[in-house]
């Protein structure tokens, strides 16, 4: 599956397109398909995303989108090495998510 | 140290009124990304792996307390908490939000900082010896040279589209503690014969993915004509550089096609031209920009005494401490590589800390290393004992100077866009590894350089031990690299062989360290046994 991602204009955030907008969550990113380079071009226009790409990714276990490379997986939850500063703080499975 | 003039003031101040317009019509769609990238680029500020990052230049690693606090408040404020010391005696903080970023700047500028020409294709940061001004073994402070330097460098119209960033270092002493061979042009203040002081040039350094040490270009360049002499090097190097390919833009790459006899000639003729239009800078100029660094008032008839009774003290003066050129003084180093921490790391609430300690017992100045750690230049050798409690509190007691837990790292896929791999978890394992003080002290000096790409912004070609994170179809790997130096005998890693995953390239470290305990001989260092015996021993013990 193709999973688009940016990062917020104003604040710099990584987002995941969620179907209708832009998410923080990885978990809520769809499956572009082939309609990925226009929804870049739209929102890239519209500055409702900065440097957005398309990228590959899988359904994990759950069904939800884990991103195919290490990179992205990082940009998804956070510095490993500073897990109190990642989305899932709390959650001792987040570091195998990213591994 | 140096204080802004007038000019300085309304120059920084206008430049962060210019990036609030220039990110106001980025915000409001007015400018694309690629319109605005070399905008925010020109004011230091990235956009990395997780947010964007800003990058604070610290001239020559010179800063002081009240600047330190600045640093500690926005780390707070705009930041989340904690900034990161780099390899170029900068600082940079890795969660800024765009729309606060000319907020942050005009902070920056209250207290004479700022982000401009830390990145892009500009002359970036000047780096220097970190001890300047202090050390023992200096024959002069590099510093106001280092400061006529930037200013002249500042927003020079002819070098604001270079072909690519360009650094440059200067020392005054025979020990090199700034990598000057690693850099595009550098400086070793030197005396001739007769007691004068010159310039010793070199050029056409540079780490990346071709690693080049430069070579030296002028044996002896009067002080007064050294703006034109580095203006003419840039000017040689902006004229014939190869801007069809970025990765062959540095001018380490022009140095070596034109070869060092030819680039010289060039260098020379310009140098010659330039000579003709008596556009020096006045020694009076110089004068006033000496003056600020008129060394602070250090009391005289102190003694050289330190109470060594505490054993934990002891081994902190033994590793932190440097020779200081005034009686009764010394150097302390103040360590950021805590084991298992993250090598340049430091909280606001550190910051804070190190301002005090900068005002209570060293002048209210600090200097940043490029080693990633952080100097208090001018510590009473009396004071060092209460100095080293305060420090140690506050987990900035480690005694690990030049050790094997002393790691350079850049911050790698945890924080960059460029990275193939993470390098700071690789540097705790080391750090960890390595934790046993006996054991760091056993090996001696051992410097471990981790990059986490082929730009190599933690210096891995310079690293006594190098490791270079790479991208092998999707994973994480690591290649190990011997025998690399930045000091006065520099030279650059090569390659071991075959690379390793993440556990695998600590235990291969370690069994380098330990093929170096087996065959060293007394007094060697790694890196001096290394040169003896060769790579082919090493490559036995490591690969098996």
């Amino acid at each position: 599956m193709k999973i688009l991602t940016g990062n917020d204009l104003k604040t710099g955030a990584v987002v995941w397109w969620d179907g209708r907008e832009w998410s923080l969550h990885v978990e809520d990113a769809v499956d572009a398909g082939d309609d990925a380079d226009r929804i870049l071009a739209t929102e890239t226009a519209a500055c409702r995303v900065n440097g957005g790409y398309a990228i590959d990714a899988a359904p994990g276990p759950d069904g939800r989108a884990r991103p195919a490379h290490i990179k992205d997986r990082i940009r998804a939850l956070g510095p490993t090495v500073r897990p109190d500063l990642t989305l899932k703080p709390a959650d001792p499975e987040a570091g195998t998510w990213v591994i | 140290m140096y204080k802004y003039d007038n000019y300085d003031q309304a120059m920084v101040d206008a430049r962060v009124e210019e990036f609030r317009d220039q990110t106001r019509r980025r915000i409001e769609g007015h400018l694309t990304d690629d319109q605005f990238k070399p905008l925010r680029l020109k004011n230091g500020l990235y956009l990395q792996l997780h947010a964007y990052m800003l990058r604070v230049a610290i001239p020559y690693g010179t800063f002081n307390s009240v600047q330190m606090r600045k640093l500690a408040d926005i780390a707070r404020r705009y930041d989340r908490g904690y900034g990161h010391f780099t390899t170029r005696q900068n600082i940079q903080y890795n969660w800024i939000k765009l729309e606060e970023a000319p907020d942050l700047l005009a902070e920056l500028a209250t207290v004479e900082m700022h982000a401009i020409q830390t990145s892009g294709e500009s002359i970036r940061n000047v780096s220097a010896d970190q001890y300047a001004g202090a050390a023992a073994d200096e024959i002069c402070d590099s510093r106001p040279w280092a400061e006529v330097i930037r200013q002249m460098t500042t927003f020079m119209p002819e070098f604001s589209y270079l072909p690519r960033k360009f650094k440059i270092a200067l020392i005054a002493s025979q020990e090199d503690r700034a990598a000057l061979r690693w850099h595009d042009f550098a400086i070793r203040i030197v005396k001739n014969e007769a007691g004068e002081t010159g310039f010793e040039c070199y050029a056409g350094g540079g780490m990346g993915r071709t690693p080049i040490l430069a070579v030296k270009v002028a044996d002896f360049v009067p002080p007064t004509q050294i703006l034109s002499y580095l203006e003419a090097v840039l000017r040689v190097w902006n004229r014939n550089a190869r801007r069809d390919n970025i990765h062959k833009q540095r001018m380490k790459i022009l140095v070596h096609e034109l070869g060092e006899a030819e680039f010289i000639r060039q260098v020379e003729a310009e140098f010659a031209h330039i000579l003709t239009l008596d556009h020096d800078f006045p020694q009076a100029e110089f004068d006033r920009v000496a003056a600020y660094f008129a060394p602070p008032a250090w009391e005289t008839g102190l003694s050289d005494e330190i109470d060594r009774s505490d054993p934990d003290f002891a081994l902190w003066v033994d590793s932190q401490v440097v020779a200081h050129k005034a009686p009764g003084y010394a150097i302390a180093n103040i360590s950021l590589k805590p084991v298992g921490g993250i090598p340049g790391d430091i909280s606001a609430e550190q910051m804070d800390l190190v301002a005090d300690l900068a005002d209570k017992y060293s002048f209210g100045e600090i200097r940043a290393t490029h080693a990633q750690n952080l100097v208090l230049p001018h510590v009473r050798k009396s004071d060092l004992p209460a100095l080293w409690a305060e420090l140690n509190a506050a987990g900035l007691g480690e005694a690990n100077l030049d050790l094997v837990t002393d790691i350079i790292a850049c911050p790698g896929l945890d924080y960059c866009s460029l990275a193939n791999a993470r390098s700071i978890p690789v540097a705790q394992k080391i750090a960890e590894r390595f934790a046993d003080p006996a054991r760091q002290r056993d090996l001696g000096e051992l410097k471990i350089k981790i990059s986490g790409c082929i730009n190599a912004c933690g210096h891995h070609h310079a690293g006594h031990i190098g490791i270079l994170g790479v991208d092998r179809k999707g994973t994480e790997n690591y290649q190990l690299l011997l025998g690399g130096s930045g000091a006065e005998d520099a030279s650059h890693a090569k390659i071991v062989g075959p690379g390793f995953d993440e556990a695998g390239i600590v235990d291969a470290l370690e069994r380098a360290v330990e093929h170096y305990r087996t065959v060293r001989e007394p007094g060697e260092r790694f890196l001096d046994t290394y040169r003896r015996v060769g790579m082919d021993g090493f490559k036995e013990a490591i690969y098996g």
